[in-house]
């Protein structure tokens, strides 16, 4: 369980969005180009040159999220010591607002596989996330946010419920949560529930960002639709819905903008960080 | 039915392979095509990976290619770290192993220089030597030990490796001739290039990188290369800022 002294996240609660080089010169020029600005960890653990030279000069304008998507929070194995301490190295030099990673796997037998692949809930899974998280944040030395996942398919083991099974491994370790509404919204269209009904099960207290991307549409094998999470275009409609029902019960949160494939110019990402803003905007007092 | 990480990942790499019992729709039916969605992520990423870590060889073999061979080598070789700026280390053993490539003989070369152009964008900074340093005399010069950036590299190829990258990658360089091209990458600041060296030039590196003197390694470069033109490495390594550090151990007089 984390010493409450570590759970230091100050993203402010206005829009960000996910750092992109290109948008680099771009995002410099502007007076007021954003509130802040989410990197993938991962891209950012070689030795040097001009990821972490840009890295550094953004940091001095920038509250920076860190989310690592590397770290196989939900494998079965142990977690991977090196993986472990470039993040305890990259966390201790950047001192970033807010670090998070995802409750999914992506490691197996030392092969990473580079996709959020699904676990089932458990009280076995549970407890092995729980030991990881554990270990994450006395080695990183603060508070993680966990993020939910976008599902394609259930598993028959599973006896917990998704929100119960966040709201428990916050409880035991102490972890914030990252709130994806797209996922939801994904998961919700693929699995057949309401994602109202999942945001009122879910613990909006210990919600410490959101996030937002978009999806591509297909069809399962029976003709059913089937949302993939592909962060490729903008947010579509019934997600921003979604996103007031959230901020309507959760009040104020720090709201992502996520675009990594297909990442176009940097007007299209802001009209999406100006529509978070508006969301924010409406929040009943 | 609990599904195993082990069964899991198996039918991931496996597009043959049937879908894992265990896994559902939402009524319980087996998960068939929504399982298709990960196995298509994990595929179509690594592909694209590979893509952009080999931009020379998937012009030179074509993109339908490059995707054919990204497909058979990334199920023989899953990254083995989550920092895919470095995946694709036993791509070209992979290449030269593959038997309807043998032809291209010179495939192998063009990844391992790819491969080294990212580990230099990625490389340690460091702070060239000052333009002065080796302003000294001639006979000052011989003593002098250098070090050099992380970010420098050298490759040795049997084939014209540099012309090769260069007619591939500029638009109306020359085409390669035949012949053996030693390479030299510098990053002056963030941008790694490949430079051709002069014939002699990877010994006189691996000489001077061993510790010798400026003087000593020409001496034994000259041996097998009497040609071998110290002026102009020199001059790529400065231009390149790859000379970090110059120590002269001036005689005693």
């Amino acid at each position: 369980m984390l010493d409450s002294s570590l759970r230091s996240n100050r993203l402010p609660a206005v829009p960000g969005v996910g750092y992109k080089p290109q948008h680099y010169d771009q995002i410099l020029e502007h007076a007021h180009p954003v509130g802040w600005l989410e990197i993938h960890a991962e891209n950012y653990m070689g030795d040097g040159g001009r990821p972490l030279a840009q890295l550094r000069h953004l940091s001095e304008r920038f509250p920076i999220s860190v989310h690592g998507v590397g770290l196989s929070i939900g494998g079965e194995g142990p977690l991977d010591a090196d993986h472990l301490a470039r993040l305890k190295h990259l966390v201790g030099w950047l001192n970033p607002a807010s670090f998070s990673e995802h409750l999914a796997w992506s490691t197996h037998d030392s092969h990473f596989l580079n996709d959020l692949l699904p676990l089932p809930y458990t009280d076995e899974t549970l407890a092995s996330v729980c030991a990881h998280i554990d270990q994450v944040q006395d080695t990183v030395g603060r508070q993680m946010l966990l993020e939910n996942p976008s599902s394609y398919l259930a598993f028959e083991e599973s006896t917990w419920s998704e929100p119960e099974f966040l709201r428990e491994i916050a409880r035991r370790t102490g972890c914030g949560l990252l709130l994806d509404v797209n996922n939801v919204f994904v998961s919700a269209t693929n699995l057949d529930f309401s994602p109202q009904s999942y945001i009122d099960a879910y613990p909006l207290d210990n919600v410490h960002e959101i996030h937002l991307g978009g999806h591509d549409e297909d069809e399962d094998d029976h003709g059913r639709p089937l949302l993939i999470d592909s962060h490729g275009c903008e947010v579509v409609d019934p997600v921003w819905a979604l996103l007031d029902y959230v901020l309507e019960r959760s009040g104020p949160k720090p709201v992502l903008i996520e675009w990594d494939t297909d990442v176009p110019d940097w007007h299209v990402l802001r009209a999406e960080a100006d529509r978070a803003q508006a969301a924010l905007d409406r929040i009943p007092a | 039915m609990s599904v195993s990480q082990t069964t899991f990942r198996a039918a991931l790499l496996d597009p043959s392979a049937v879908v894992p019992e265990g896994l559902w729709d939402a009524e319980e039916r087996p998960a068939g095509r929504r399982f298709s969605v990960y196995r298509n992520n994990v595929a179509v990423s690594l592909t694209e990976a590979m893509h952009q870590a080999f931009p020379v060889i998937a012009k030179l073999l074509g993109p339908q290619n490059m995707d054919g061979l990204s497909g058979l080598f990334l199920r023989k070789h899953p990254p083995s770290s989550p920092l895919m700026m470095f995946y694709g280390e036993e791509f070209p053993a992979f290449l030269a192993g593959m038997e309807q490539l043998s032809h291209l003989g010179y495939l192998a070369d063009v990844a391992h220089l790819e491969l080294a152009l990212r580990r230099s964008y990625h490389a340690a900074d460091s702070q060239a030597a000052p333009p002065d340093a080796l302003a000294v005399p001639p006979e000052e010069i011989v003593l002098a030990k250098l070090e050099f950036a992380p970010s420098m590299t050298v490759l040795r190829s049997e084939w014209p490796l540099y012309s090769i990258w260069r007619f591939n990658s500029e638009d109306g360089a020359p085409k390669p001739a035949p012949g053996a091209e030693d390479v030299l990458i510098t990053r002056p600041e963030f941008d790694p290039a490949p430079h051709l060296l002069p014939k002699g030039g990877a010994d006189w590196i691996a000489q001077v990188q061993a510790g010798l003197t400026i003087g000593e390694a020409f001496e034994k470069t000259s041996v097998d290369f009497p040609e071998f033109d110290l002026g102009a490495t020199l001059a790529l390594l400065l231009q390149g800022g790859a000379i970090t550090s110059v120590t002269i151990e001036r005689l005693a007089t």
